[in-house]
């Protein structure tokens, strides 16, 4: 009588194998280095050398080549952690643990990234290296919610227990999420409300923006390729005591 | 889904909505104090408090910038197109400061309702452009304006 139903696709419980897993990062890894590699130098010289200066930043207004990206990247990692973090909860997919854990220092050295950068790009243009704007008051907090959850990772040794708890405060501060984004229109900020929105037509001429496209689809790949590397490199630490881990290093 | 799953699923979004709805409740009550700075608006209305450090935000009135020659003294109106506040400041400007430019000021309201500024900040709207386009709409009086609502919120 029991009627099975399988609510999710058949590669979601594949992930659930630590092997499988393994190896299917370790076909995709070679692709998102090469991309990476080839979308972050195009997009580097493009936006260093070929586009136009802006008319009342000059060359300054250039940061943003490396700040846009890098407070995106923090943003969609830390959404990437708090939803692995919920896989591993409610379905105790160690896989899913795995890669929560592995999010944690990548978003917390982009959200280090867009803080440094914005302040550097603050201080010519506002005339001031901080503010204490919603903008950047929600950020800064990002931030302090990805060390909370390296801090739980080490602190707690039971490497079950460390997932649960740094899952729930994942979850907890992704509430932190849509107050980063909205947090320019809500109030009053110094901060600048976004540029580029779903509806309108960016408030940049494409001269600009083609090239920060570029390098935000270089940096999403090296995401890709430093989430993997890093999930790998736990996959390998905590199996190793399964007979295919043991087999693997035997073999180099 | 197994009945443990779905109860675990609950718990999930238990906690993702309970403290989105708290912290929400809490972001409104407070909405006035996150906002950084005051509109000309609030403060015509008198909401801002005198003598205590406030923040003013908004555009530098075209025309309005009366510099001192002897001194760095300088004195302009910021406006949100709707009311208008005079800023006095005593310092070196931002360099993006320039007539039209959103301009954040932090200082304390004398009687007059003057700010007495200690310290001005530019504010960099969302327009990015190179010179030549600026140039080209700033003849044809095209120039992307932040809209009133960016100041008065």
């Amino acid at each position: 009588m029991s009627e099975k139903k399988n609510w999710m696709p058949r590669w979601f419980y594949q992930l659930a194998s630590p092997r499988w897993s393994y190896e299917i990062m370790g076909k995709l890894l070679p692709g998102f280095a090469v991309a990476a590699f080839l979308f972050l130098i195009a997009g580097t010289v493009w936006a260093l050398l070929f586009a136009p200066p802006e008319a009342y930043q000059g060359n300054s207004y250039r940061i943003i080549y490396i700040h846009v990206p890098s407070a995106l990247l923090a943003q969609s990692c830390y959404m990437m952690m708090a939803i692995a973090g919920a896989i591993g909860l409610i379905w105790k997919m160690k896989v899913a643990d795995m890669v929560a854990k592995s999010c944690a220092p990548i978003g917390a050295t982009m959200a280090v990234l867009a803080l440094a950068t914005g302040a550097i790009w603050g201080k010519p243009t506002w005339g001031s290296w901080w503010v204490w704007d919603a903008r950047l008051t929600s950020m800064l907090i990002l931030l302090f919610l990805y060390l909370g959850v390296i801090a739980l990772y080490s602190a707690i040794e039971n490497e079950a227990m460390a997932a649960k708890s740094a899952a729930v405060l994942a979850l907890v501060g992704l509430v932190n999420i849509p107050i980063i984004k909205y947090s320019v229109d809500w109030w009053n900020t110094l901060h600048q409300p976004a540029t580029f929105k779903l509806t309108e037509r960016p408030a940049m001429v494409p001269e600009m923006w083609l090239p920060l496209l570029v390098m935000v689809i270089g940096f999403y790949c090296f995401f890709a390729v430093s989430l993997m590397m890093r999930t790998r490199n736990e996959i390998l630490v905590r199996e190793r005591r399964a007979s295919w881990v043991k087999e693997l290093v035997e073999k180099q | 889904m197994n009945p443990k799953r779905k109860q675990r699923l609950i718990i999930v979004l238990f906690i993702v909505f309970g403290v989105g709805i708290a912290v929400g409740l809490t972001m409104f009550a407070l909405s006035q104090n996150i906002n950084l700075f005051y509109s000309p608006t609030q403060i015509a209305a008198g909401e801002a408090p005198h003598n205590t450090r406030i923040r003013a935000g908004g555009m530098v009135v075209d025309g309005s910038v009366n510099r001192d020659q002897q001194s760095l003294n300088v004195t302009f109106d910021i406006t949100d197109y709707d009311q208008t506040v005079t800023v006095h400041y005593n310092g070196i400007l931002p360099d993006l400061f320039r007539e039209g430019q959103g301009i954040v000021a932090q200082g304390e309201l004398d009687s007059n309702n003057v700010l007495q500024a200690s310290e001005v900040l530019a504010k960099h709207d969302e327009n990015y452009m190179p010179p030549e386009v600026a140039d080209a709409l700033e003849k044809s009086g095209n120039m992307p304006k932040p809209e009133a609502e960016v100041y008065n919120k």
